[in-house]
């Protein structure tokens, strides 16, 4: 169970760097909210077979990752660990697309690669993104930017209370699954015979904990609408980043950079 | 003041699948006065104590919090009055940072921002924890997520503390800081602990539950120098009442050395 609890620490060191006190750090977060948001919808609004067009996009995530001071390495393995889902969602269209559309010297390269290629590009700037958005941000910070911004209030308590609990829940799982494993000598008493009732178990004590949670909220005087205390500031600074990236990206989504640069230096040296 | 008094008449409570929780408890809390309510498990003690800030309505009985009988319309005004230390303080800490939890009851209370501001700070200095109010609970450490749940109460400025096993979960030294602590308020407290040594150094006052009933009110050294009563209780004498396995100090001399002590400590 080393790698739950391990996983568990990685995640926690995420929003650890989110203390930091660079300029980035500082800006309003609906600012980078904001710029991440664009960026996302621009990046996922190409078509299935535009791979080199996206290239440019990569600016953003690694401006991101080095202002904040963000251990690059440590970001680069997240993205790594979410790539499997992208890998299977496009597993199939080398298969059924085998039509060629570029030939490279010898080799004709098929739709089917290039949408391929293009899922995996796509998810690895989305989710490079959003994580270097928590990254400079922290997740309360993201959601109250969230809320600001026209988010149901329920929706933004009810992701507070996720990340919030998600730690002592994630604890309390993996103890559990620990002393399942220490009591399961080889195979016997690990399948599922055992496992459904785990789960179980953890179920229930999760309902009892919110309950317990909830008794807290009223023993406070919780009424069913929560209070913020935070007052953002939206400045000159945050609406120059903001606009600054997203006419980089509208720019990047009309224009095809690599293509255009490409042409200017092959004209350079005709 | 009569606000800081706790009166309970006949209380009984049976949950919705027949156990008979409490049958019939009563007892009159004063101002100021330290409480320990003590009993064995499944004795009803948390139960009562539900009560106190109506999360149970009573099957039987009345709770009445200062000059008010607990009802519905009392309910906001009762439960600033009580304030409640749960026992796991991961339930009670739920809010991002240290600071917007101990803000949640203020903001509740409808208090203005620099108000609630300046109770914020005056509750985490209280409990020595002004450093912590930006991290989230999640990075704290057993004693402070303790302190931070009390600082939590404080802010709502109650009268009256209840206090389920506050030392529970503790080392050694975050009890010590802990009791320290508990023994300057002011407030009416009440505490539930198996901790019988806490028990014995913070309250002058012990009742004992016994299968949902009250067995014993009284005296904490009286009390636990009945064994009979403790016995039949499932509990025994604290510790610093019992004679030393080590220096073979017969039970009265410890207790000397501990009295002893607790007088040099509140001078």
């Amino acid at each position: 169970m080393a790698s739950i609890e391990g996983a568990l620490l990685d995640f926690k060191r995420l929003d650890r760097l989110a203390a930091g006190e660079m300029a980035i750090h500082r800006l309003d977060p609906r600012a980078k909210v904001l710029a991440t948001l664009v960026f996302i919808i621009t990046v996922v609004s190409f078509g299935k077979y535009e791979l080199t067009p996206l290239f440019p996009f990569f600016l953003f995530p690694v401006v991101t990752v080095a202002a904040g001071d963000l251990p690059a390495g440590y970001i680069v393995r997240k993205i790594a660990l979410l790539c499997p889902f992208a890998l299977v969602v496009g597993m199939f269209n080398p298969i059924f697309d085998r039509e060629v559309l570029v030939h490279l010297g010898p080799f004709g390269v098929t739709g089917g690669w290039i949408s391929f290629a293009s899922i995996v590009v796509r998810s690895i700037l989305t989710v490079g993104s959003a994580l270097a958005l928590v990254g400079v941000t922290g997740f309360s910070a993201v959601c109250s930017a969230l809320e600001r911004m026209g988010m149901p209030q329920t929706f933004a308590v009810q992701l507070l209370f996720l990340y919030r609990y998600i730690f002592v829940l994630t604890e309390e799982g993996a103890r559990t699954a620990r002393a399942r494993e220490l009591r399961a000598f080889g195979k016997r008493g690990k399948g599922m015979g055992s496992y459904g009732p785990l789960v179980g178990h953890l179920l229930l004590r999760t309902w009892e904990r919110a309950e317990r949670v909830h008794r807290a909220m009223l023993s406070r005087g919780f009424d069913g609408r929560f209070h913020v205390r935070r007052p953002f500031r939206f400045g000159v600074v945050e609406t120059l980043f903001t606009l600054g990236w997203s006419a980089f990206f509208v720019f990047c989504r009309l224009v095809n950079v690599p293509d255009l640069l490409g042409s200017l230096v092959t004209e350079v040296f005709r | 003041m009569s606000h800081h008094i706790v009166e309970v008449k006949d209380l009984r409570h049976t949950y919705p699948d027949g156990t008979a929780a409490l049958n019939g408890v009563s007892f009159r809390i004063h101002h100021g006065e330290a409480v320990a309510v003590i009993g064995a498990n499944g004795a009803g003690k948390s139960t009562l104590l539900l009560h106190l800030n109506g999360y149970l309505v009573p099957t039987g009985g009345e709770v009445r919090i200062g000059d008010f009988p607990l009802t519905r319309e009392t309910l906001p005004e009762v439960r600033r009055t009580v304030g409640m230390v749960f026992q796991d303080p991961d339930d009670q800490l739920f809010m991002p940072t240290v600071f917007d939890d101990v803000a949640f009851g203020p903001l509740n209370l409808g208090l203005p921002p620099h108000e609630v501001e300046r109770r914020v700070m005056d509750s985490l200095m209280r409990v020595g924890a002004e450093h912590l109010r930006e991290k989230p609970p999640h990075r704290l450490s057993g004693g402070e997520k303790k302190r931070v749940a009390i600082a939590t109460v404080l802010a709502m400025s109650p009268d009256i503390l209840v206090m389920d096993e506050p030392t529970t979960g503790l080392d050694p030294f975050a009890r010590r800081q802990l009791i320290g602590l508990l023994k300057e308020f002011r407030h009416t407290r009440i505490f539930t602990s198996h901790d019988l040594d806490m028990v014995l150094e913070l309250c002058e006052r012990v009742i004992v539950l016994r299968e949902g009933v009250v067995v014993a009110d009284g005296p904490a050294r009286e009390i636990f120098r009945n064994e009979e009563l403790l016995a039949a209780c499932r509990l025994e004498r604290p510790l610093s009442m019992q004679g030393c396995p080590v220096c073979g100090n017969t039970a009265r001399q410890s207790e000397d050395i501990t009295r002893k002590r607790k007088e040099a400590m509140d001078e």
